[in-house]
């Protein structure tokens, strides 16, 4: 609760959190506020937007509602960036838990592991992944995952590594716990925090990586998305530039949301630890 | 009877290129139910000695035998259940507990793990070792960060006891205290003893700490045991250069005697 007091402190967290609720809200009620699957013909080709109210802006070249496809998107784009930056931040922790608690050998293995996945760009590892194995949304997820995870990884096992010679863990050692106990409730919770202040950006990047793998064609083609709404458009940029233009301004609205509610996570995470 | 005896431990570490000789040789005895008080000027090796006999770390040679056990070969459940028997209070009180403990947990983690009493009987164990060092029971809800550093000592020691051991190792636990809950604390740490007849070792760099409390002393410098013998002995008639440096860092000690007057230290 305190907390969650100290976000709301912060204007940024603040202005974050809001657009964030704002956008969860629309995904969540996305059939109600716009029934019927948005890949539908609704109407007239290529109405311009603000011309008629049951298209309030526009539809593209084959007759579908724009506003339909940018409120069904917003439920593609979180989904996907939450779930992968769940996916990545907890095999990042599992990762950076095991090397810097166990030492030794398994550190080095792990680290060379990290490394390698590391030096290949993410986008392109998840672009290889997802054109071998075939787009769906679970794909995607775990395709930007798999370029997501080393640095949450890396952060951890810093965190493990400083965490490990304090005296609380020794105590812990004293008093018999046995090593798996100490790892995960001596040490993880507390390693925890700057991670979690990671998770936000890791979102941004990968509604990011969402958007350029539709754009590329390469999303799941049963859902719609912001970046094959992009992509959609590009073909008559000239004469429409709209079709382009909304889905892009929501795709900005959502990343600056999220980098301003970790912003004020991280401010609030370091109030807290003074 | 001897309850610990340490034989010729070392212990070196190195780090940045350096070679520091942390313990050399080290031979050492503890009896049953008494206290050993180790003394010995900062970087002497103390927490070292302390941190090989927790387990902490590993000797490079030497051996410790425990109650009839060859100490330093035990491994795995083999090694975490004798723990019991040996239990270590540490001098930073705010560093020695989770952050996120409360008082509950503290003391229950050692009763869970060493299945000391049934678990229905848990809740009222927590509140005994509360109300043995001092501290009401309405303590047990309570964050330990809510709790001062006086109080979180008691609570170290109440965690110490819980397992019921035959030696406990201080480690410079009352140098953080302020003088008058210091007194207090080696009270408490004496009764504890003549109570439940648990072994001491106890480290300090301050004499006067060590006589009120100690039974022998033995002095450390520079990684070597240097002198040893009945506490009044080692204060009254120092040996060696070291001893007569700490008594000379402690002016009270040439008038304060005895182990009984620790009301007063
Ligand atoms: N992990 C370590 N790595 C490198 N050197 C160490 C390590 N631990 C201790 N030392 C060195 O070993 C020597 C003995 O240290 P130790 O902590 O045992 O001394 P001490 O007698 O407890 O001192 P103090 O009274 O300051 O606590 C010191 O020179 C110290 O710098
Ligand atoms: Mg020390």
């Amino acid at each position: 609760m305190k907390f969650i007091r100290n976000l709301i402190r912060t204007p940024e967290g603040t202005v974050g959190l809001c657009i964030l609720a704002i956008l969860a809200l629309i995904a969540i009620l996305a059939p109600v506020l716009s029934p019927g699957d948005p890949l539908h013909i609704a109407g007239r080709a290529l109405l311009p937007p603000f011309s008629d109210p049951s298209f309030p802006l526009g539809t593209d070249r084959l007759g579908r509602d724009v506003m339909a496809g940018i409120i069904h998107g917003t439920r593609t784009s979180l989904l996907v960036g939450i779930a992968a930056a769940l996916a990545a931040i907890t095999i990042g922790l599992c990762v950076g838990l095991t090397a810097g608690f166990a030492g030794g050998l398994i550190d080095e293995a792990l680290m060379r592991l990290v490394d390698a996945f590391q030096i290949v760009p993410g986008f392109l590892l998840a672009l290889a992944f997802v054109s071998v194995v075939g787009a769906s949304v679970p794909i995607v997820v775990l395709a930007i995952a798999l370029g997501a995870w080393p640095n949450p990884a890396r952060l951890t096992r810093v965190q493990v590594l400083s965490i490990k010679e304090r005296d609380y863990v020794a105590s812990a050692r004293v008093i018999g716990m046995h090593p798996v106990e100490i790892a995960l409730k001596e040490i993880l919770p507390n390693a925890l925090p700057p991670v979690l202040a990671l998770s936000a950006i890791i979102v941004a990047a990968a509604i990011l990586t969402e958007a350029a793998l539709s754009f590329l064609g390469l999303g799941d083609p049963n859902t719609v998305t912001w970046g094959s709404m992009i992509a959609e458009g590009r073909n008559i940029l000239r004469s429409s530039p709209f079709l382009s233009v909304f889905p892009g301004i929501a795709l900005v609205i959502t990343v600056v949301g999220v980098y301003l509610f970790s912003e004020g996570l991280t401010k609030a995470l370091a109030g807290r630890r003074i | 009877m001897t309850l610990l005896s340490i034989e010729n431990l070392s212990k070196h570490f190195s780090s940045g290129g350096r070679d520091i000789a942390a313990l050399k040789d080290v031979s050492l005895t503890i009896a049953d139910g008494k206290t050993l008080g180790l003394a010995g000027a900062s970087g002497s090796g103390k927490s070292t000695l302390a941190r090989i006999l927790m387990r902490l770390i590993p000797p490079d040679a030497g051996t410790v035998r425990f109650e009839d056990e060859d100490w330093l070969t035990l491994s795995g459940s083999e090694l975490r259940r004798r723990r019991a028997k040996i239990q270590m209070v540490f001098q930073d009180v705010l560093g020695a507990f989770n952050p996120r403990a409360t008082v509950a947990s503290v003391l229950g983690d050692p009763l869970r793990i060493h299945a000391i009493v049934p678990k229905a009987e848990r809740p009222k164990e927590i509140v005994a070792l509360l109300d043995r060092v001092g501290l009401p029971a309405s303590y047990v809800a309570r964050s330990i960060r809510e709790v001062s550093g006086g109080q979180r000592q008691r609570i170290a020691i109440a965690r110490a006891i819980a397992t019921r051991p035959s030696l406990i190792v201080f480690d410079e636990a009352v140098s953080a205290l302020d003088v008058s809950i210091r007194g207090k604390i080696l009270e408490l740490l004496v009764e504890l003893q003549e109570e439940r007849g648990i072994a001491y070792l106890f480290v300090s760099h301050d004499l006067a700490v060590l006589r009120a409390v100690s039974h022998r002393i033995a002095v450390m410098d520079a990684g070597r045991l240097i002198e040893s013998g009945p506490a009044d002995q080692v204060i009254e008639n120092p040996q060696s250069q070291a001893a007569r440096a700490l008594i000379a860092a402690v002016p009270r000690l040439v008038i304060k005697p005895t182990r009984d007057s620790v009301h007063d230290t």
